[in-house]
């Protein structure tokens, strides 16, 4: 077995064990801090894949941004109501058999297709490549998404104001 | 390691992020579960432009990372915003508008 698939098989455990604390996990802290467990196991197969800016971004914006933002929310609201959110799930079968449906049909479509050839020679540095792109071919949605992003800000401020 | 190694990963993450979604009670979990679906959606666009050569499958990963935190950042808002005004962050109790 090579190092690729055995980092692969480590990190594909690593990603499902943790996933599925998240959506288990009875208390609503550790399943954010088993969602920043598999964000960064996302930033590891990333990195497999040759991705090593999107790795860096990865755990940037995810496990750093988006995880610190989610115990901010946690830890106002559960001041605000003075005491420990529960965090049930419910109808926890049927929910099991539809996602199982679901996850069956994905897995049976990509198995029955033809195995694809090994990885594509990368020509050059992939994050050069990524800049280039996001400047030239992509510059409006890259554009838009600044536009986005100001909005989304807006949005926040607007919402988390103090009341007058 | 073949493509499908990693879309069958995709896959299985994503479908425990909608479990999560459609089972949970609280409001921030189910943002959980949503953040652990456009995760998964992550890994498949980064495989496929791997395995073609293409880099337009990274670029859009960037581009989703992005909207995924203004999105995280917004709906954390009206999180909180909700619990403001209701006192609860339990998704069914917010039936403001059912008929």
């Amino acid at each position: 077995m090579s190092l690729d698939a055995l980092a692969f098989w480590v990190l594909a455990v690593v990603l499902v064990v943790s996933a599925l604390a998240v959506v288990l996990s009875k208390n609503l802290f550790h399943a954010v801090l088993w969602l920043a467990l598999a964000l960064t196991g996302t930033a590891g197969i990333f990195l497999i894949l040759e991705a090593e800016f999107l790795a860096a971004v990865q755990l940037l914006l995810y496990a750093g941004g988006i995880v610190t933002i989610m115990v901010f929310a946690i830890v106002v609201t559960e001041r605000l109501v003075g005491e420990s959110i529960s965090q049930t799930n419910r109808r926890i079968v049927a929910g099991a058999l539809a996602v199982a449906a679901l996850a069956g049909i994905i897995v049976a479509t990509i198995w029955r297709q033809p195995a694809t050839a090994a990885a594509a020679a990368q020509t050059g540095d992939i994050t050069r490549n990524i800049g280039h792109a996001v400047m030239t071919r992509y510059v409006l949605p890259f554009e838009l998404l600044a536009l986005l992003m100001l909005a989304g800000l807006m949005g926040a401020i607007y919402f988390a104001r103090p009341d007058d | 390691m073949g493509l499908e190694a990693y879309l069958t990963l995709a896959a299985i993450v994503f479908c425990i992020g909608m479990f999560g979604v459609i089972t949970r009670r609280n409001t921030i979990g189910i943002l959980l579960g949503i953040e652990l679906m456009l995760n998964a959606v992550n890994i498949n666009l980064v495989a496929f432009s791997r395995y073609h050569g293409d880099v337009t499958g990274m670029v859009f990963t960037v581009f989703t990372i992005c909207i995924t935190v203004t999105e995280a950042a917004l709906g954390l808002a009206i999180v909180i915003l909700l619990f403001r005004i209701r006192r609860t962050v339990m998704a069914d109790h917010l039936d403001l508008l059912k008929g």
